[in-house]
């Protein structure tokens, strides 16, 4: 059997990624100064963005595929890291973790997620998951010699491996009745079939696994206490990254190879939806630690872009994929607030920052009220367009839960503003700026009021 | 008209803030100048939508119209009619005097509170000016920001709860009109334009839930009985300037929602539920009478008397005929002028003795004879005595309840009379009896605050003596309006039964 070489272009942004993590690897034993590494793994990053346009096709015998859908998440997962590295410069050498391995690790996670944007085929998608998703177990764990960062590693590695475990089972029963792992020949097949009990228990399997990723409940438990443990630019690399991809993944796999089966999978996520908004947001009220609170905001956030994906309709799945986007600048924004603060992580350390720091506390108010979706503010461009998708797929009764919940959840964000602007000084606030943290922190609130005010510029912003 | 107003109107007082914000904090002196200055300049750009103002046709003037998301079809359009181009002026005026009665008594990060001022007046007025459903909505929400700050921020002992109430209450109401908005747009073919909504005739049931929809952010703005409750803390706790923000427009916003949209957009709905709502209105008079009553704090006492006023406001819209409407209109324009005077009145006192208790007052007139005289104007306005502008409202409010429905007209009468009686009684434990030592030794009010609260007497009695002015405004606009209302198909057995079941 004769194996062309395979077409390379469609795949160039995964080779470039994946060479220079490993260079880097290499380039961390010359250099003293981690820094430099900081500024290649832009550098590369930068690069890769430039190259994706020009990506464009399908490879592998079908397996991957570089599309517009792919190339958007692609889009989300550079800035997710280029913003991760920009906050993480001076932090994580105040956490004593400053080691050469944590922006390979970072690349190396970013190559796994932009396989699973790219996979139209079960093992490319595994393959893909479990690169991120090692690489992540361990950048939890960077802080070696800090046992709540151990235990965090140690938590997301073990509930990882089960949530892996569960959809390589749910790929195999799928490959059972289908004896495919391709997704446009696994939809081919449903369409002759229908759905049968064996494809549904599959396709939940496939579901739950999907739904560890994105942190939906109630598969959420190990969110928290890996947000907590991590340190913080790892924790606001996860809020984004992995969620990001495990939504690229759910959007592919759901509506391209269990296409037939909507009326199933949307009575699953419409379950797992409702109690992700509602355990998220009500468990977030709760929270005295402030990534404890956004660790349950960002599963709230998870449940609205569920929405998107239960509408069924492609107009939900771009809704989706534009609240992703606004999602990453908002969360980047305020985890960047967070770092810059060297003062704790309880948000009762946020007493009287507007008077000690008013910029700051401006920043932080914004991000707030972007998280809760108030306008002009991008937040409520991603909820509104969500609810627009939904509505118009007839879920009006869906819609009204979300907005509720929506409500909800000014609660919790009002309290860090409240803290903020509506309580006296416990002690004066030291923070950390540095030029790189700084440019982050620009453009995330320069992207929240853009989108928020134009937001066509957002591609994929547009009803068919 | 060589500019646009409108937008001009809006956004000065926004870029203002930004620059505000972009000042040092230490130099108070420039920060307030510049926001006296702006909030001027606002007022004065804002003039000639009172003198070119055509008065014959019910048509949005001053428009203007850009795609603003064409893939959503929302534009930014902007226009004002008989009913909105008072609230403009009322705005940029009311302002103002916020400025000059902050100017002393706002001591604590006074750059952030200005900007938040100018922010809350630019957002108001979008409110007042949108064409655009869309638009609408993100002005009715980004107000929210500033006004939450300016609550809980810079206002009494219990400002944090007030504060939040405040802001959860409106959006719990605000979240629900948007789920509203969008399934209207979705039936509009895909348009937030509200001069189309009003040419389209929806289908009854779904006019009858967005009716709901839209009344669950619009009663709770009003407020109307029994979402009210955000209203008292609200009002009681923040700064004199955020009350009178409150009393004076904002909480005229949710009036103003069912004047704009309810009633043209949802005209047969409008027609099925006016008992509903002009029941609600009757209760809220009389229950919000009642309460002031019982109020030993002056702030809260004339809170209450809102909720009580803005009843007899839902009560004239609601009646649907032309007395009724601007009847109301006019009221909440009085309101907001006669309220907006208390509330100064209160700061300027409270600036003073920094007591709000009703109890540690007495004797106020003989210590401060003309600060007693403003209060009395605005105490009389309030009850609605002949010759003040409070009397023309009511009174055209009574006519169209009358002849809406003789059993509400005569409840919202008795509401008067409550009214006289706590007005007047305040009056007297504040102003008479025997000098309270707390009171003893304060100067009568200064320059700056006669110049605070002069224009508002002055406009209680232009209004009290020739309302036509303000009336004559409106003519052409409620009389289209009313004719939406009346003309757009019979209601249908549903709204029938509906209505069976509501008795």
């Amino acid at each position: 059997m004769n194996i062309p070489f395979p077409d390379l272009t469609p795949a160039t942004p995964e080779i470039i990624m994946t060479i220079a993590a490993t260079v880097l690897l290499i380039l961390d034993l010359l250099f003293k100064e981690k820094g430099v590494l900081a500024f290649l793994t832009i550098s590369v990053a930068a690069v890769t963005l430039y190259t994706l346009p020009m990506s464009a096709g399908e490879t592998f015998g079908g397996m991957f595929i570089s599309d517009t859908y792919s190339t958007y998440f692609k889009l989300i997962f550079l800035i997710n890291i280029i913003l991760t590295v920009l906050i993480s410069l001076k932090y994580i050498k105040r956490q004593q973790a400053d080691y050469g391995e944590y922006y390979s690790l970072m690349l190396f996670s970013t190559v796994g997620m932009m396989l699973m944007a790219s996979a139209r085929d079960f093992i490319i998608l595994y393959l893909g998951l479990e690169l991120m998703a090692l690489s992540t177990y361990v950048l939890a764990g960077i802080k070696r010699h800090d046992i709540k960062s151990n235990e965090a590693a140690i938590k997301y590695f073990l509930l990882g491996a089960f949530s892996s475990a569960l959809l390589l089972y749910g790929i195999s029963l799928l490959y059972g009745a289908t004896t495919t792992t391709d997704f446009t020949k696994i939809a081919a097949q449903l369409q002759q079939t229908g759905s049968t009990p064996l494809l549904t228990l599959a396709m939940i399997l496939i579901a739950v696994a999907f739904s560890f990723k994105i942190a939906a409940v109630p598969f959420h438990m190990w969110a928290p206490d890996v947000y907590e443990g991590a340190p913080t630019s790892v924790t606001a690399f996860m809020s984004v990254g992995p969620k990001a991809a495990g939504f690229a993944v759910i959007g592919r796999v759901f509506f391209s190879a269990f296409q037939n089966m909507q009326a199933d999978w949307t009575s699953v996520l419409i379950g797992i939806a409702i109690l992700t908004m509602a355990v998220g947001n009500i468990l977030a009220i709760a929270q005295t630690n402030i990534k404890r609170m956004l660790a349950y905001s960002s599963i709230a956030h998870a449940g609205y872009m569920l929405l998107g994906i239960i509408a069924g309709t492609e107009e939900g799945r771009q809704a989706m994929m534009t609240y992703m986007m606004i999602y990453a600048f908002m969360n980047m924004g305020a985890f960047a607030i967070v770092i810059l603060l060297d003062k704790g992580e309880e948000i009762s350390d946020y007493e009287g920052l507007s008077k000690s720091r008013p910029l700051v506390a401006a920043l932080m108010l914004v991000f707030m009220f972007s998280l809760t979706g108030i306008p002009p503010t991008a937040g409520f461009i991603g909820k509104f367009n969500i609810f627009m998708a939904l509505i118009r797929a007839g879920y009006v009764w869906l819609a009204i839960v979300a907005v509720i919940f929506s409500a909800i959840s000014a609660y919790y964000y009002l309290r860090v503003v409240r803290n903020m602007y509506m309580k006296e000084m416990t002690a004066e606030a030291a923070i950390n700026p540095t030029p790189t943290l700084s440019l982050a922190l620009a453009i995330s609130v320069a992207m929240v009021f853009v989108i928020g005010i134009v937001p066509s510029v957002i591609p994929f912003i547009k009803l068919v | 008209m060589s500019y646009p107003i409108l937008s001009t109107v809006i956004f000065l007082p926004i870029v203002g803030a930004l620059l505000i914000f972009l000042m040092s904090r230490s130099n108070e002196a420039l920060i307030k100048w510049t926001a006296l200055l702006l909030s001027v300049l606002t007022f004065f750009l804002s003039v000639p939508l009172f003198l070119d103002f055509d008065k014959t046709t019910a048509n949005m003037q001053f428009t203007e119209s850009y795609q603003w998301i064409p893939s959503w079809g929302i534009k930014y359009a902007l226009g004002v009619d008989g009913i909105s181009v008072l609230f403009v002026l009322l705005s940029t005026l009311l302002t103002i005097l916020c400025v000059t009665v902050s100017w002393n008594s706002i001591k604590d990060r006074t750059k952030e509170f200005y900007a938040a001022l100018l922010l809350t007046e630019g957002a108001m007025i979008g409110v007042f000016c949108s064409l655009d459903l869309f638009l609408f909505y993100i002005f009715w929400e980004a107000m929210l920001i500033p006004m939450f700050l300016l609550i809980g921020v810079w206002g009494g002992p219990n400002r944090v709860y007030a504060a939040i109430k405040f802001f959860l209450f409106t959006l719990v109401g605000s979240v629900l009109m948007l789920v509203g908005i969008i399934v209207l747009y979705l039936n509009t073919g895909r348009s937030f334009d509200i001069l189309q909504m009003m040419n389209t005739t929806y289908p009854f049931n779904l006019q009858l839930i967005l009716f709901w929809a839209f009344f669950a952010a619009f009663a709770v703005k009003v407020p109307m009985f029994p979402v009210h409750t955000w209203l008292p803390d609200a009002h009681t706790e923040a700064p004199t300037a955020g009350s009178v923000i409150l009393a004076g427009i904002l909480i005229k916003m949710g009036a103003y929602g069912f004047l704009r949209f309810s009633m043209p957009i949802l005209p047969e709905a409008t027609r099925a539920m006016s008992p509903v709502m002009m029941i609600l209105s009757v209760i809220a008079i009389i229950y919000g009478a009642v309460i002031c009553l019982g109020q030993t704090d002056l702030k809260r006492l004339i809170a209450y008397s809102s909720v009580s006023h803005m009843g007899f406001v839902t009560l004239g819209i609601f009646a649907l005929n032309t007395q009724g409407i601007q009847g109301g209109i006019l009221q909440m324009i009085n309101h907001g002028i006669v309220t907006g005077g208390l509330f100064l009145c209160v700061g300027i006192i409270y600036d003073r003795t920094h007591t709000r208790k009703i109890a540690d007052y007495g004797g106020t007139a003989t210590v401060l004879p003309i600060y007693a005289a403003l209060f009395m104007v605005f105490t009389l306005a309030s009850i609605g005595l002949p010759g003040t502008n409070g009397f023309i409202g009511e009174f055209l409010i009574l006519l169209g309840g009358f002849t809406a429905s003789k059993p509400m007209g005569v409840l919202a009468s008795t509401g008067i009379i409550i009214g006289a009686a706590y007005m007047l009684w305040l009056y007297q434990r504040v102003f008479f009896m025997e000098v309270n030592p707390k009171v003893q030794g304060h100067p009568d009010v200064n320059f700056r605050e006669i110049l605070t609260v002069v224009p508002l007497v002055l406009l209680v009695l232009y209004v009290g003596f020739y309302p036509n002015t303000l009336l004559s405004f409106m003519d052409a606009s409620v009389q289209n309006l009313i004719n939406r209302v009346s003309t757009a198909g019979q209601p249908q057995q549903v709204a029938q039964q509906i209505i069976e079941v509501i008795k």
